[in-house]
């Protein structure tokens, strides 16, 4: 079933320098008890592309006339865009969906306890007693593996280490049972051997609760290990898509390519690291034609006079290349 | 100590006073606890560890940028020796020169109010190492020269640049003064990937050219198994493994090492979940466990663990391990 459907999402920011293009034509779904990754740089238009699912980008946003996000809820369908009143807006935000940050420390209010924030935010969103939100916000503590939960519960955000922060943020953004949880980055503040934790109780939650995860990161090994479908970003546009096995294994974007030379590997340690040549452009200068153009091994001609529109070129697997889809004879 | 090693170490702690007692006695925090250790001259030598492992505080303490509380540490690039812990005026001064730091971070490194070039000269006129502005000028467009920076950059500020540029100029004002060791603190850590790959291959380059020395601390394994050929791994304070790149990733031989290097996220995505899982934090270092330090999360974890400490020993070519049952633990 789907759960979350994101068409033809443009966004632009209004500044005093122009008009600045953050994503530009961004399509994908999410079905429940599916995790769909999302990788790409800094500035590749990620972290902005989840936020406006629920509607958290600064006022100085512009979407695009026919951008539609829409969620897919038991009791009907919500235009996430159309949505105006913040009171309309509760339904999606800390309701629907939940949101997992990379920062831990940053998400917590320093001066209120664990407990405190676990039990108003439940309050909020959820029909249910005081009482009641104390003892769930303890037992999703347990949940996700932190012992002495009760203690943990008086305690404030400073008191926790990192990784256990990041557990007792996963435990209060699923508190509310949303349908949705946005993960941006969340294992990247981490040390590998937490890492590894967070993911292991990312994947039980999935499994129990049957959400769809929108997971957001850098790191190609990351996603490898965690999502089934995954998304490839560039420059505010989605460059390719596929299951993560296609797109691991026979990445169907130049720029995919580069990212994967470009990743140290342990069973080949003589291999070259192959940096993708040049900087990532300025969004005050977005190239013309294909994004990707101006950093491209394989670029021609034709690369900066249009821009490529995305293929399928095997099953569920997307690219927007044109060398790519002559090769494979797509196009 | 050995000839070839530029930085050796011998027994080198590092407290931290916690908190001071009136009357009761100074509480302290041992960052470093009696690591010894021994960099070859012209290694890429790499030093890894979770957080609050004391990788970072090792490598100031190098470039005696924290006061060693005890043991000793001596410098010896061939041209001068130095014992850290007895220079003079003169001979710190010298040794800033010799010895130098690449920052993590090159958003923050340098700064906003200041031209590439005055950034790249200001450690020039700091030291008092050149004498005239055409003299400063050309060391500078040199370096810079070498770091793949563009000349015609120099008069620009730093923001007008790109994560990968910023860090160039980072790595070009730490090499302006000529040094022989470089400390190099996770420094591709805030970089991407494409960008990364690139930074690694210039300090690679770079230690050709300028015949340089590096301790490079990162938390990255992936990333220090390519670049270094000489690799420590650190906890809580102490050395628990030393080896040279091959060896450590081919035959590893500490508890610890092993489940670093099986918590690297594969990239095949059918290797899921074969991670070998390892439970808990990193303790506290106000309160350490008793015995072996690694004994609260070890997978193989004996009686004896908790009572004894072990140290580092023999365990092949240029190979030592802090473990007692390292070697029970082949054999298994």
């Amino acid at each position: 079933m789907t759960l979350l459907k994101v068409e033809n999402l443009t966004l632009q920011f209004d500044t005093d320098e122009g008009r600045i293009t953050a994503v530009d034509g961004v399509s994908f779904e999410v079905n429940a008890g599916e995790v769909l990754g999302v990788v790409g740089e800094s500035g590749s238009g990620k972290s902005i592309t989840a936020k406006s699912i629920m509607h958290l980008n600064p006022r100085n946003t512009v979407y695009g006339e026919d951008s539609r996000i829409e969620l897919s809820l038991e009791d009907g369908v919500i235009d996430v865009l159309s949505l105006t009143r913040e009171r309309d807006m509760q339904v999606v935000r800390g309701g629907a969906v939940s949101m997992i940050f990379q920062e831990p420390m940053a998400s917590f209010a320093p001066a209120i306890t664990i407990g405190d924030q676990m039990t108003e935010q439940l309050l909020l969103h959820k029909d249910i007693t005081k009482k009641d939100a104390v003892n769930l916000s303890i037992e999703m503590l347990e949940r996700v593996g932190i012992s002495d939960a009760s203690h943990r519960f008086k305690q404030y955000a400073f008191e926790l280490s990192g990784g256990m922060r990041q557990r007792a943020m996963i435990a209060m953004a699923l508190s509310t049972s949303p349908k949705l949880l946005i993960a941006d980055e969340p294992t990247t503040a981490l040390d590998v051997t937490i890492q590894a934790q967070v993911i292991d109780l990312m994947k039980d939650l999935v499994e129990d609760f049957g959400m769809g995860i929108v997971f957001i990161t850098h790191d190609l090994g990351v996603i490898a290990q965690t999502v089934d479908r995954v998304a490839v970003m560039y420059l505010g546009n989605i460059v390719e898509q596929g299951p993560v096995r296609d797109v691991i294994r026979d990445p169907a974007h130049p720029y995919t390519h580069g990212l994967l030379d470009a990743l140290p590997k342990l069973d080949d340690l003589d291999s070259p690291l192959t940096p993708i040549s040049g900087d990532i452009p300025s969004p005050l200068e977005r190239p013309d034609g294909c994004v990707f153009h101006t950093r491209c091994s394989r670029v021609e001609p034709r690369c900066s006079q249009s821009a490529p529109k995305m293929m399928e070129f095997v099953d569920n697997h997307y690219g927007a290349c044109f060398v790519e889809a002559e090769k494979r004879g797509a196009a | 100590m050995s000839e070839k090693s530029i930085i050796s170490a011998r027994n080198l702690s590092v407290d931290f006073l916690l908190s001071r007692g009136f009357f009761s006695e100074n509480v302290y925090l041992r960052a470093i606890k009696s690591v010894s250790v021994e960099i070859p001259k012209g290694s890429f030598f790499g030093l890894v560890g979770e957080s609050g492992s004391g990788k970072t505080t090792l490598g100031r303490a190098f470039l005696k940028a924290v006061p060693i509380s005890d043991g000793e540490v001596h410098f010896n690039d061939g041209d001068v020796e130095y014992d850290l812990e007895a220079l003079n005026k003169e001979q710190l001064t010298e040794y800033r020169k010799r010895a130098q730091l690449i920052f993590q971070d090159p958003y923050a490194a340098l700064s906003p109010r200041m031209t590439v070039r005055d950034i790249i000269a200001e450690p020039l006129e700091v030291m008092g190492i050149t004498s005239s502005r055409e003299e400063t000028d050309e060391r500078v467009r040199d370096i810079a020269a070498k770091c793949r920076l563009n000349l015609e950059h120099l008069r620009r500020f730093p923001h007008a640049f790109s994560g990968g540029q910023r860090q160039r100029i980072s790595i070009a004002r730490a090499l302006v003064s000529n040094p022989r060791f470089v400390v190099a603190d996770e420094s591709v850590a805030a970089l991407d990937v494409s960008i990364q790959a690139d930074i690694l291959n210039l300090l690679k380059d770079l230690q050709d050219e300028l015949d340089l020395t590096y301790l490079f601390i990162s938390h990255d394994l992936s990333v220090v198994a390519h670049v270094c050929d000489h690799i420590a791994v650190m906890y809580l304070g102490q050395l628990v493994e030393t080896a040279p790149t091959r060896a450590l990733f081919s035959a590893p031989r500490h508890p610890y090492t092993k489940a670093l290097l099986s918590a690297i996220p594969s990239l095949d995505p059918d290797q899921r979940g074969k991670a070998q899982k390892l439970e808990g934090e990193i303790p506290s270092p106000t309160n350490p466990p008793s015995g072996c330090k690694f004994h609260t999360r070890c997978p193989n974890v004996h009686d004896i663990c908790r009572h004894e400490e072990p140290k580092l020993e023999h365990a092949g070519m240029e190979h030592e391990v802090a473990c007692l049952r390292w070697k029970e633990l082949l054999a298994e």
